[in-house]
């Protein structure tokens, strides 16, 4: 189980064969109040840049985009009800969807916790 | 998704004070300016409940004098400015000859002369052309050296009203000088929440201090451009560059309310055969309030489509109410469509999402009419 960051400020877990995406507390703080989250269907496949869900906060829409390929296999539902979620705790509760690893040789483009601590920190 | 500050960005008098409060601050109209400070919903719903301290002062302040300074303006905007009472304002526009929207703006007259409030974004080109239409024996003073803050909401009147207790008998757009804890203000009662409140023209260099006052008071929190436009929003409130410009005219926006009879009669303003042809034979499209049935907002641009899938208009500003507590919209559509409770489609990335359209406001106005 690892963590890996991509550029966009995505969080992406890796668990085996599978991964969870979400957007990181950087990414949330930034959005402000989450206010909607439109998550895809399980079973939607997806190359690496698809836009894959939207995030919209009260200012703005920020398209989610799929980190790595793979199949979604599950959205979380609860942020239909509780989109702040992703505001309270965006890396965990706030999770936005599940997926296959189609391509393992694509998790090395993304960067681990150090390097994405880095990147944003480039970027104040 | 982020805006970075740029060093060429003008700044407000509040700038340091916007910092110390943690505002993230965003690039708008060439101005640094706060868009939130402990976060949009939270300073939107405090102003509609106790309220909110705005810094605007990026907006464009200025007086006109001389031999006839309402003749002069009334000569540019449809809005009746020779039945102004002294300290009376007025919500006008300037128009142009296809009788479409230069800028929307404020005019308060003030004994002879008269004090306008023009958004941040055109006040470059609104001053030139006030100044070129004024003709002789009028002049445009423009006031850089005046900042502007906003006290919004139903707590607004008890606050101000313990530095300046003569503010709280001031009736909906009318304004007054008065003096805010030594500090020499013009104070009107009128803003852009919906809310009771004022607008507090105030010397730049004094403008931190009133803002600290203010802030000051229990009731008081400092609330951003997030949440000046969230509450405009839900106001109905018109925001210049969406909802109006020049391709809109007075009549399309249903803003013939400021305009009166005697205006609509005599004309002479920009345009005026245009609008009065609009107020006799109607317009083929007009701005409407849109509810969207979801919680998906539909953003400025969003087409809007009728049930048979053509599509009959575009929203010009939405996104999300917090005190409705879902999104709304703003929107043009053709004028067969307008009666509230019509069903619309908004496509939204490709999809139709069901709504209707609504009578506005979205959040019930609370304006103190004294």
């Amino acid at each position: 189980m690892s963590m890996k960051y991509s550029k966009e400020h995505e969080w992406v877990l890796i668990e085996g064969d599978s991964a969870t995406v979400g957007i990181t507390n950087y990414a949330q703080e930034q959005l402000g109040d989450v206010v909607f989250v439109e998550v895809p269907d399980a079973g939607k496949a997806v190359d690496k840049g698809d836009e894959v869900a939207v995030v919209e906060s009260v200012k703005a829409a920020s398209e989610i985009y799929a980190p790595i390929s793979g199949e979604v296999s599950e959205g979380n539902a609860t942020l239909e009800d509780a989109p702040a979620t992703i505001n309270s705790n965006a890396e965990g509760d706030g999770w936005i969807f599940k997926m296959s690893i189609g391509d393992a040789s694509e998790l090395d483009e993304l960067m681990d916790a150090a390097a994405y601590a880095d990147h944003v920190a480039g970027l104040e | 998704m982020t805006e970075h500050s740029s060093e060429d960005l003008k700044h407000t008098p509040l700038d340091a004070l916007h910092r110390e409060l943690g505002a993230k601050m965003v690039g708008f109209a060439g101005y640094d300016m706060p868009v939130q400070y402990t976060g949009i919903i939270a300073e939107h719903t405090h102003t509609r409940e106790q309220c909110g301290l705005f810094d605007v002062s990026h907006m464009g302040q200025a007086e006109i004098t001389g031999s006839n300074p309402i003749g002069a303006l009334e000569s540019m905007v449809p809005g009746d400015l020779a039945a102004l009472a002294d300290g009376q304002m007025r919500y006008t526009m300037l128009t142009n000859d296809d009788g479409g929207i230069l800028d929307d703006l404020m005019v308060t007259r003030r004994g002879d002369n008269l004090f306008v409030i023009v958004n941040a974004a055109c006040k470059d080109a609104d001053f030139a052309h006030i100044a070129a239409g004024l003709g002789d024996g009028n002049q445009l003073e423009i006031m850089p050296d005046l900042g502007l803050l906003a006290l919004q909401g139903p707590k607004a009147a008890e606050v101000l009203g313990r530095f300046a207790p003569d503010c709280q008998a001031m009736s909906f757009m009318t304004a007054q000088p008065l003096t805010i804890g030594d500090i020499p203000c013009v104070v009107s009662r009128s803003g852009y929440s919906g809310e009771d409140g004022y607008e507090i023209s105030v010397p730049a260099d004094q403008a931190e201090a009133l803002a600290r006052l203010l802030l000051g008071e229990e009731e008081v929190m400092a609330a951003g451009l997030g949440a000046r436009d969230s509450l405009r929003l839900e106001a109905g409130l018109c925001l210049y560059g969406s909802d109006i410009d020049e391709t809109t005219t007075p009549i399309e926006a249903g803003l013939i309310w400021t305009i009166s009879k005697r205006r609509r009669a005599e004309g002479g303003f920009p345009g005026a055969s245009v609008i009065q042809e609009q107020i006799e034979n109607g317009v083929k499209r007009k701005r409407v309030g849109i509810l969207p049935d979801g919680k998906a907002p539909a953003r400025a641009h969003t087409e809007v489509a009728d049930k048979d899938g053509n599509i009959i208009g575009e929203v010009s500003s939405g996104g999300f109410g917090p005190t409705v507590g879902g999104p709304i919209a703003i929107g043009y559509v053709k004028t067969e469509f307008i009666k509230a409770d019509t069903p619309v489609d908004l496509m939204v990335r490709g999809k139709p999402n069901p709504g209707k359209v609504v009578k506005m406001p979205f959040a019930e106005h609370h304006y103190f009419k004294g």
